[in-house]
């Protein structure tokens, strides 16, 4: 039922209004002073909470202070979200489509393609000036994570770091079904067999790994794509596309094994809120077996500020490399496979002060910021190595993901066009968990494929 | 909620034309400048964004990416991909189950059940019951869903709680009834108070008539209340019928799934739009959407016009 069927007057008044309250909001700011604003999907009180801690109570007031000490009046506001990133996404882009939005923005790197195409963001260079090429921090920067903010060879953000993503496993549960607390699996097999042997010792969710398009890029991440690329599978190789081969089948096909099988919960991937539901069920132990990123470590089952704390996660929480479907199957040969992906930091092209904007901006990514971010057990990878030297120390599982999984990780093909790639696998998982077979879920993405890339030509046959 | 609550009524135009055409002596002139603000403010708010989405129907504009500044003329491609698309018959069938079963016979059918039976009351139990429906539709739609998702949650809700079916997936396996269902108990208020005012309307006398003359209950509604309220039935008819076709409510309890099991023509445009980002397949299907409105409309306006 919608309500919203007013008068045409009352509403055409309101709009007018409105239009009336902005021009006069527009006019009030004085001359003097420089106002920035930083918009991040972080929130007090929800999702990345210490990130906007962080921001509000630190990075703010230091850099206002640094530059008064500069002679320059400048007032910095945070813009705070705390919503899923496909929904924050959809936000960013409306504001930067009609020329608003923040001084300075986060963005997830794989939607640096399709907003450098839309204009939304633009290389460094032009819209700060030479000082975005030389900053002094890219040489603590490593190549691969460089790559990350770049586009057609132009910088187009600073990386605010990178991620890497392991299978984590209660060592509880483990330790009633008889497995060991140091899991090792080398096949997808072996995962299958622990998830058969929990499942008969009585836990509710013995393997969680997340499908549907509810989760969105969530399924991609810590789903499909480590799937595929443990099967030996790429989206996109020689700048062609690969439909409905082999590897994606033995991907879904796993799927098909979990779900069909009762080792995970078909209702999890598809209800809206499935995957803070998973968060909130691994850390009330009814999940033995759940692929995440560091972000899950860091950031769900911290127990100081989690989203879903678990007070006895360092002895309880164990985590392991995600195997190839056989010893020596997976991409590039290798044995154990992740995905790893990283957020982006920049200036918006309609900044009306790119040059203090750049200041805030490498401000937040300077070693004692990051220093400051990550000190009382909220250690994350960041971009810097010099800084990455003195925090990973002392973080078991970080410093196992920065040396071991980082290795052999891979990333995302960084087009345009991906996020549409991703919705459409998405879409595979979630018709092979309500029971179609993956022949026929990878026949419907090859199709779709077809549609999003331009044809079969841009398909490898 | 500023709702015409009278509806136009069926009348002849015969006898205003026997007086005069321009009755308050203004002249074309002056009359016009009357309405001019009028026209020109639904040309600005509704003309022109109608227009609009049509001309955006007709490109392969997206939200983000190269075709977010260039976007090129694909010509009719858009409609054709829509009426091709299961996805869009899909959705299109829920939505039409939602306004049937939703506003059609949910909201009708108890909206006018509780104005008869609260039409001779006074006293505490009218005003209590009328201010509980009337409360579920003056509450702001965030509150209202947050409730209902506490109440039908399948791991901690309310409704399983009370049941005492811990873990029973409301949203996932019956999606379709429970937006049916909260839309409803939402949107009654509408229909008990436009049909309430209406009995008012139906001379006693005549009732009185028809039970001495020994008609029942059934009797009385269908020989002497519903020609009395035609009109009205009507109206309300085609305003809810639009809304509840428009509404984008259900988002917030399923947020259209599971894999679009609720997935109406509303959420349906807002997935394809704005979280897929193709905005010009999108401004197509508002404009599919804009032509089934307009069909709706006219049936019920020449229901409205046809002699009774």
């Amino acid at each position: 039922m919608g309500l919203h069927k007013r008068p045409v007057a009352v509403v055409a008044a309101l709009a007018i209004s409105g239009l009336g309250l902005v021009a006069c909001g527009e006019s009030s700011g004085s001359g003097d002073t420089i106002e920035l604003t930083i918009a991040q999907n972080a929130i007090a009180g929800g999702k990345n909470a210490r990130s906007a801690g962080h921001l509000a109570d630190w990075v703010i007031p230091k850099f206002v202070e640094a530059q008064k000490a500069k002679g320059k009046d400048v007032t910095v506001k945070f813009v705070p979200s705390g919503v899923d990133d496909e929904q924050y996404k959809t936000k960013l882009s409306l504001d930067l489509k009609s020329g608003k939005g923040a001084d300075v923005i986060d963005i997830d790197g794989i939607w640096a393609g399709e907003f450098a195409e839309a204009g939304y963001i633009k290389p460094l260079a032009d819209v700060v000036g030479p000082e975005a090429e030389s900053w002094d921090g890219w040489a603590q920067i490593p190549e691969a994570v460089q790559g990350l903010a770049t586009y057609n060879d132009k910088k187009y953000a600073l990386p605010v770091g990178t991620d890497g993503r392991v299978l984590y496993f209660n060592k509880t549960l483990f330790g009633k079904a008889g497995l060991p607390a140091d899991w090792q699996p080398k096949s997808w097999q072996e995962v299958l067999d622990a998830g058969a042997k929990l499942k008969s010792s009585g836990v509710p969710v013995p393997i969680q790994i997340n499908a549907g398009t509810a989760m969105g890029e969530a399924t991609s991440m810590q789903g499909v794509l480590p799937l595929l690329a443990g099967a030996g599978g790429e989206l996109q190789r020689d700048s062609k596309w690969i439909g409905a081969a082999q590897p994606l089948k033995d991907a879904l096909g796993l799927y098909q094994k979990i779900y069909g099988g009762g080792l995970g919960d078909p209702k999890l991937q598809q209800e809206a809120k499935g995957r803070d539901k998973s968060f909130q069920q691994f850390a009330e132990g009814k999940i033995g077996i759940l692929m995440e990123g560091d972000y899950f470590w860091r950031g769900v089952v911290n127990p100081t500020d989690g989203v879903a704390k678990m007070a006895d996660r360092d002895e309880v929480v164990g985590y392991t490399k995600i195997p190839a479907m056989e010893p020596g199957k997976g991409v590039r040969g290798q044995d154990f496979v992740s995905m790893s992906g990283g957020a982006l930091r920049t200036v918006n092209p309609n900044s009306k002060h790119p040059k203090e904007a750049f200041e805030l901006l490498a401000f937040t990514l300077s070693p004692e910021a990051l220093k400051e971010e990550t000190k009382d057990g909220n250690v994350r990878i960041t971009p810097r190595t010099d800084v990455n030297k003195e925090i990973l120390a002392g973080q078991p599982l970080l410093t196992y993901i920065s040396d071991e999984v980082l290795p052999l990780t891979a990333f995302r093909p960084p087009v345009a066009v991906y996020p549409q790639v991703s919705a459409a696998l998405q879409e595979a998982t979630a018709a092979v968990v309500s029971g179609k077979t993956p022949d026929e879920a990878a026949a419907d993405y090859q199709r779709k494929l077809e549609g999003i890339v331009g044809g079969a030509g841009n398909i490898a046959s | 909620m500023a709702q015409a609550t009278s509806p136009p009524e069926a009348r002849d135009d015969a006898p205003a034309r026997r007086y005069s055409v321009d009755a308050a002596g203004l002249g074309r002139l002056r009359a016009g400048a009357f309405v001019a603000p009028a026209l020109a403010l639904i040309t600005v708010f509704l003309v022109f964004p109608a227009l609009w989405v049509i001309y955006l129907g007709l490109m392969n504009y997206r939200l983000t990416g190269v075709e977010a500044v260039n976007p090129k003329i694909v010509g009719a491609d858009n409609f054709i991909k829509a009426i091709s698309d299961p996805a869009f018959w899909d959705s299109t069938w829920l939505t039409f189950q939602f306004v049937l079963g939703s506003a059609v016979i949910g909201q009708v059918v108890l909206g006018f059940s509780i104005a008869w039976m609260l039409r001779d009351r006074r006293g505490t139990l009218k005003s209590v019951v009328e201010g509980l429906v009337i409360l579920a539709w003056i509450l702001p739609g965030a509150v209202v869903a947050f409730l209902w998702v506490a109440l039908l949650d399948r791991d901690s809700g309310t409704l399983n709680a009370l049941l005492g079916i811990p873990g029973f997936p409301w949203l996932l396996d019956h999606p379709m009834l429970s937006i049916i269902i909260f839309n409803t108990w939402r949107g009654t208020a509408f229909s008990m108070m436009l049909y309430g005012a209406a009995l008012g309307n139906v001379p006693p006398s005549h009732l009185e008539s028809a039970r001495l003359a020994g008609a029942s209950g059934w009797q009385q509604l269908r020989d002497v209340v519903f020609p009395h309220i035609r009109g009205h039935i009507l109206t309300n008819l085609l305003l809810i019928s639009l809304w509840t076709f428009n509404d984008f409510s259900p988002f917030l309890l399923t947020a259209g799934g599971p894999d679009g099991k609720s997935e109406v023509l509303a959420v349906h445009v807002y997935k394809v739009a704005l979280q897929g980002g193709d905005l010009g397949y999108g401004a197509a299907i508002s404009t599919i959407i804009l032509l089934i409105n307009l069909v709706v409309a006219v049936f019920y306006l020449r229901l409205l016009r046809s002699k009774k």
